[in-house]
């Protein structure tokens, strides 16, 4: 497959622009239509492959300027409704139509804080994009106005121009938060917190901030470089940011409640207990949790031969088992990391695959081979522990489930097997049990999840949660819009006392 | 509550290869319990995190003792570190403390290095009322360690080596089945040191039924149970030692899946190792490597 450079596509969009002239303003819907929906630019898939860099490197300012065109800028905005924070979508694309991108960003930061991670990794296709006018009337939702891709322009635009003020902090109320865990969950709550002139505190597990944003997600699909950014600015608005600080062990949570003199505190620790498929020959050596081959890859920097002490399996074969998007970031590390094949099997059909349409299209093009309707039943090794082969099952589709998805079942006697040195199981991940085991009184659902109301307060007082570990393993964006409900309840809760 | 950075207060050599430092941790001294352990990595960036017991922690001082073995290529930058250097990653203290209960009479066995993170465990048993036995065993006379501190702590010591060179010439398995031999049997067991020894100290004690506690050392990158890559097979399921452990119970452990996810990394470190020399790395020493942990 060879696609379009970015030069090419600029040069495009640049024509299309001319023609439309001045007119941009006043195109009717039927114009609108026909403008040719802005691919992508990304690097070509046989170099990418080679690289750890971005693979989509944003739209130009012509193509932003064009695709903004294709809004039809409908009255009742469905779109809006498709967005978990009901982003003011309609009027953030009019602005960029305009060329007034800085009020295309505030448009978006009155209700999204990271604009440039939300527009890279949000599954939009399923959220406003899915909602889209434009795309109903061309029957086809990957014709929708892109939205995310439009919000990573006006993002990056500001980033790139330096031109990203630090919110202005009120002056200082004596009082004192914690947040714990430094993902996109926790770090909206310090931002909103901290700017009410409330003293702020992050506690976070790792030596790095940023949660799965930084460990998990890959630096070819978001630079690390802007969750930095995003850690700098609070640093700048005066937040504590302490490190390698595990809240249930080096301290509990009761403690920094009732000893260290914090008056609320939020829980953002997100979902980090990985689930593995309880089948025989799990344990055997080149067995990863995506968790941890990602972490692997990323915080310690695996990738970089040579320079990384935390040694990974060097693979050639690789199964990845699951479909969501850990399970593309995991086959298209493992690419990365120099594997000759690496096989994605998944036990429904590529319809149902939970993952971004655009990884599964990004994983293709790198050579990902996806197998669909097909399952792990064991994992096989040698004398030594290694694993050598996989053997798996065939599914077929049965009725559908009280979720409406059609269930896979297996096919008797589908057995087969085939060669790979390593696995890597990406089937989800559940809620880290230690702050719950650590803090008695603290509820959880039957899934392990935390209780807490739609206000962020878990079942004790002063005590708030959002993101992961309560939602499950959900999404950035759904982190984000919890952890402002949540700072919205804190700050309320310490300014009526 | 800001946490500072974690510094270098004292190093002392042990043996040839067996170093004791004590880190300025405030945090990790004032909440650690015996039996739980710290990851720690050198630089920051690109270094490995590897487990570290407490061998010992002074909450008013503020700070916390780690004895370990050169083995690796992070024990080997560790062993080159000196008073008043930095770690750039220090967190802790993790996994379940030790249950510790007066419940008559207990044998401590340990074995190399593994002695180090039995001590905090010999001490809180003997506090809380046990009649403890120390067992204690090393390749030679000059890898043991802690002797003086393990019999202070413990109403009998039993020193032995491989060679003979100090104490019974014999492995620490032999005054095991003796002591769960006698007439007053031991309530519990408790082994730490290498897999190999462990696995062999769960084989002794099994036959006359005597709970065994061992502390397992797999390989950590998180710490907290995100990752799974500590997972061992205990009773036929699958456990994370970090956050389940480090403790299990010895009858249960599959200590030879355990070993080799050992060895695979250590073949792995050894590549990584090529330019470290000074460094045999027979299969012997592949297995003490795991107690490095320790
Ligand atoms: C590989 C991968 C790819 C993904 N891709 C996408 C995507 O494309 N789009 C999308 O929207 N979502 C994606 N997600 C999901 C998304 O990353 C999460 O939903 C989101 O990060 C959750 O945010 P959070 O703030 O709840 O928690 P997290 O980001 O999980 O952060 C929790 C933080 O808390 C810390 N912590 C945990 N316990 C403690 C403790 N006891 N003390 C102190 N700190 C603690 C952790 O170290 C971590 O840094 C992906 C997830 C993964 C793993
Ligand atoms: S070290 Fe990662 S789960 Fe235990």
């Amino acid at each position: 497959m060879s696609h379009p450079t970015r030069d090419e596509l600029n040069a495009r969009a640049v024509a299309k622009l001319a023609e439309i002239g001045d007119a941009g303003a006043s195109l009717k819907p039927k114009e609108r239509m026909a403008i040719p929906s802005q691919d992508m630019p990304a690097q070509d898939p046989d170099v990418r492959r080679n690289n750890t860099s971005e693979v989509a490197t944003g739209y130009t300012e012509a193509q932003a300027l064009l695709e903004a065109q294709r809004c039809l800028r409908c009255k009742n905005q469905p779109c809006v409704q498709g967005c978990p924070v009901a982003i003011n979508i309609r009027d953030f694309v009019t602005a960029i139509a305009d060329g007034d991108f800085q009020s295309a960003v505030n448009t978006i930061k009155q209700t999204s804080l990271l604009p440039a991670i939300c527009g890279r990794v949000c599954p939009q296709e399923t959220q406003c994009q899915a909602e889209c006018t434009l795309g109903k009337s061309l029957k086809d939702p990957m014709q929708s106005v892109a939205i995310g891709r439009l919000e990573r322009f006006v993002a990056d635009w500001e980033r790139e121009r330096g031109t990203i003020s630090v919110p202005e902090v009120k002056p200082a109320t004596g009082k004192k938060v914690g947040v714990i865990g430094s993902g996109p969950a926790g770090l909206v709550v310090a931002a909103d917190v901290r700017r009410e002139g409330h003293e702020v505190t992050v506690f976070e597990a790792f030596h790095k901030f940023g949660g799965v944003m930084l460990y998990g997600i890959p630096e070819f699909r978001l630079p690390k470089e802007i969750v930095r950014r995003e850690v700098e600015t609070l640093k700048a608005m005066g937040v504590n940011l302490v490190p390698n600080f595990v809240v249930g062990r080096t301290r509990k949570l009761m403690d920094l409640l009732e000893k260290d003199g914090f008056d609320a505190l939020f829980v953002g620790t997100g979902a980090g207990l990985p689930n593995f498929m309880n089948i025989e020959g799990e344990n055997l050596v080149g067995v990863f949790s995506a968790n941890e081959y990602l972490t692997r890859a990323n915080l310690m920097r695996a990738y970089e031969k040579g320079r990384a002490a935390t040694p990974i399996a060097h693979s050639r074969k690789v199964a990845v088992l699951g479909g969501g998007n850990v399970a593309m970031d995991a086959a298209r590390t493992a690419l990365r990391l120099g594997a000759e094949e690496v096989h994605l099997i998944y036990r429904r059909t590529e319809k149902e695959m939970p993952a971004r349409v655009e990884e599964v299209e990004h994983a293709k093009e790198e050579g990902v081979q996806f197998h669909m309707l097909q399952n792990a039943k064991r994992i096989l090794g040698d004398e030594h522990g290694l694993v050598t082969s996989i053997e798996c099952l065939r599914y077929e589709l049965g009725e559908p489930d009280a979720s409406g998805r059609r269930r896979p079942v297996e096919v008797k006697g589908s057995e087969f097997e085939f060669e790979v040195d390593t696995v890597i199981v990406a089937i989800g991940n559940t809620s880290n049990p230690l702050i719950k085991q650590t803090t008695p009184g603290l509820e959880t659902t039957k899934w392990g999840t935390l209780v807490a109301d739609d206000n962020g307060q878990t079942t004790i007082p002063r005590v708030f949660a959002g993101g992961d570990i309560v939602l499950g393993a959900a999404t950035v964006i759904l982190a984000m819009g919890q952890g402002r409900r949540a700072a919205a309840s804190i700050n309320q809760l310490l300014a009526g006392e | 509550m800001m946490a500072q950075t974690p510094t270098i207060l004292e190093k002392r050599q042990l043996s040839e290869n067996v170093f004791c430092l004590r880190v300025s941790a405030p945090l990790i001294a004032r909440e650690r319990k015996a039996g739980q352990f710290i990851l720690l990595s050198i630089d920051g960036e690109f270094g490995e995190r590897i487990p570290l017991t407490i061998a010992d922690a002074d909450a008013e001082a503020g700070s916390i003792t780690l004895i370990f073995q050169r083995v690796g290529m992070t024990t080997a930058k560790l062993a080159s570190l000196n008073v008043g250097d930095t770690l750039a990653v220090l967190v802790g203290p993790l996994g379940q403390p030790t249950h510790i209960e007066n419940v008559g009479t207990v044998v401590c066995v340990g074995g190399g290095i593994g002695v180090a993170p039995l001590y905090p465990i010999v001490q809180a048993l003997k506090a809380a009322g046990n009649y403890v036995v120390t067992i204690i065993g090393a390749r030679n006379k000059e890898l043991m360690i802690l002797e003086d501190e393990m019999r202070a702590q413990s109403d009998e010591l039993i020193v032995c080596t491989d060679d003979g060179s100090y104490g019974r010439k014999a492995l620490v398995t032999q005054p095991l089945k003796e002591v769960c031999e006698r007439a007053e049997k031991p309530a519990l067991a408790v082994a730490i040191g290498p897999p190999i020894m462990m696995k062999f100290c769960a084989e002794t004690t099994r036959p006359y039924a005597v709970h065994t506690v061992v502390s397992l050392n797999t390989i950590m990158v998180d710490g907290t149970g995100m990752c799974g890559g500590c997972r061992v097979t205990v009773g036929g399921e699958s456990k994370f030692v970090c956050v389940d452990g480090p403790e299990f119970d010895g009858h249960q452990v599959d200590f030879d899946g355990m070993m080799k996810r050992l060895q695979a990394y250590r073949n792995q470190e050894r590549q990584a190792m090529t330019d470290h020399e000074n460094h045999a790395c027979n299969l012997d020493q592949a297995y003490r490597a795991a107690t490095e942990t320790k």
